[in-house]
């Protein structure tokens, strides 16, 4: 079990604090998925980051009783310098894993050829998502963090992605966040909608879907004006 | 304000030793890397600096009248200072250079600057060793008259270091101003710091002064150990341990805040 409890987080900006998260609460049954809709800058990003513990909430708890990945986005996790090798190899050495059975997975899945052992900062964005998609693929977990990763990359890597992550690992958790709503109809179980720093939860995925769009419009007439 | 999983507390230690070690690989790659001769230049240096200081003050004429050999003054002087000046200036840019990595949740603030601050003192140790070895060998230096004050002092100076390192790095994550004043203080703090001189050089006020500095302790007491009873040192080892209790749980308490503020 995955549980978000009363989660609220301030940043400091130069306007003084800005609450981006105000008491956001989530429970996540293992093997079960969530998708959140939110538009741009509602605050997505942050509430992955801190479920995957990245960031620590301003007050709030989050207890994971699972092992959750890291957020699953484009190439966020990397060093620079390091080689997609070397990456992999890092990666592995955190989470306790012999990196050698894995090589061959990665390297096909990623594509990348000779880059595999260039530094990673002559990577495409393109090259960044795929590695970044094939270590937390190479990691085992219980509960993956995506972060729009289905967004970009090409229609061949969004293939594979699917076969991957919702196929041979269908049995896994995931709470997948993107400002696509036919995304979340697609591949979410469960809907719920991050709007004005507050996280709204719907009995059905169409309901928030109807909601989403709602606040869209909303959006557009007030800017209309 | 607390994330909750249910880790022991040995599961903890399990996991910080698999963080260590995995940093600690990322920055050998780095630091000592594959294109340059990173670790020819962990003794390299030192030794030019070495080297150089010791043509001077041969030049000039200034060897001291205390039979002093200058090129021991020298090796353990500068030794000294990449003891505390390494460490801290690597802690400087050590979250900037390390961010993407603690997108893992068990890679904490913490971790990156102990990694950085055992392989500065590391390199600085093995720095050391190897160019007394070479020096003595030749017969520039004599071998060291008491190991276990060397170590001592040593001891005490890796101390002094590993706090400054953490009070620099947590406070650079938390303001980059920090990191600049730093660079400017370390110049200053350079000549002050017992490098050059041995404390019963200088006239008495002086000393007062200087020895308001721990590592000042430190090389003295280092340089006890290196000569025996040829010199006179000035030291007071609860004040320099005092000091970097202090410093050390500053330096704590600062990287705490520094890690609860990690933003991406």
């Amino acid at each position: 079990m995955l549980s978000v409890e009363n989660v609220s987080k301030v940043y400091a900006t130069r306007q003084g604090p800005r609450m981006v998260l105000n008491d956001v609460s989530l429970q996540l049954a293992p093997g079960r998925n969530i998708g959140i809709l939110g538009r741009n800058g509602a605050g997505k990003s942050t509430l992955i980051r801190l479920i995957s513990g990245a960031e620590r909430p301003t007050s709030g708890h989050i207890r994971r009783r699972m092992r959750v990945s890291w957020p699953l986005a484009f190439g966020g996790a990397f060093q620079p310098h390091l080689t997609g090798l070397d990456n992999l190899k890092f990666v592995c050495r955190v989470y306790g894993v012999n990196y050698k059975p894995l090589v061959p997975f990665v390297e096909e899945f990623t594509e990348l050829g000779i880059y595999f052992r260039e530094p990673v900062e002559h990577y495409s964005h393109g090259m960044l998502t795929r590695l970044a998609f094939a270590l937390s693929m190479a990691i085992e977990f219980d509960c993956f963090l995506i972060d729009e990763a289905m967004v970009v990359g090409d229609v061949r890597f969004h293939e594979r992605c699917h076969v991957e992550l919702f196929q041979k690992r269908k049995d896994r958790a995931f709470i997948l966040v993107t400002h696509e709503a036919h995304v979340i109809k697609l591949y979410c179980e469960n809907a719920a909608v991050l709007h004005a720093g507050q996280l709204l939860s719907f009995s059905s995925v169409d309901a928030a879907y109807d909601f989403y769009q709602s606040t869209m419009t909303e959006h557009a007439a007030q800017h209309r004006d | 304000m607390a994330t909750i999983t249910d880790t022991s507390f040995f599961q903890r230690f399990a996991i910080q030793r698999r963080v260590l070690h995995a940093l600690m690989m990322r920055e050998v790659i780095t630091r000592f890397g594959r294109d340059n001769l990173g670790v020819l230049w962990l003794v390299g240096e030192p030794m030019i600096f070495t080297l150089g200081v010791a043509t001077l003050w041969t030049m000039s004429g200034l060897n001291h009248s205390s039979g002093v050999p200058i090129v021991a003054i020298a090796v353990t002087g500068y030794s000294s200072v990449l003891m505390w000046r390494n460490s801290a200036s690597r802690c400087g840019s050590a979250i900037e250079q390390n961010k993407p990595l603690l997108y893992h949740r068990s890679v904490q603030t913490i971790d990156v600057f102990l990694t950085r601050i055992a392989l500065e003192i590391g390199g600085a140790t093995a720095s050391f060793i190897v160019l007394s070895s070479f020096f003595i060998y030749i017969g520039w230096m004599r071998a060291p008259v008491d190991i276990l004050l060397v170590l001592t002092g040593w001891l005490m100076l890796a101390w002094f270091g590993a706090s400054l390192a953490l009070l620099i790095g947590g406070g650079t994550a938390l303001s980059p101003i920090v990191e600049r004043i730093w660079h400017p203080a370390a110049y200053l703090l350079f000549p002050m710091s017992g490098a050059a001189f041995m404390v019963d050089w200088l006239p008495q006020n002086l000393q007062r002064i200087v020895l308001l500095l721990p590592m000042v302790h430190g090389v003295e007491i280092l340089r006890q150990g290196y000569f025996g009873n040829v010199v006179r040192s000035h030291y007071d080892i609860s004040y320099m341990a005092v000091s970097c209790l202090v410093l050390s749980l500053m330096g704590l308490y600062i990287v705490r805040q520094a890690a609860k503020r990690v933003e991406f």
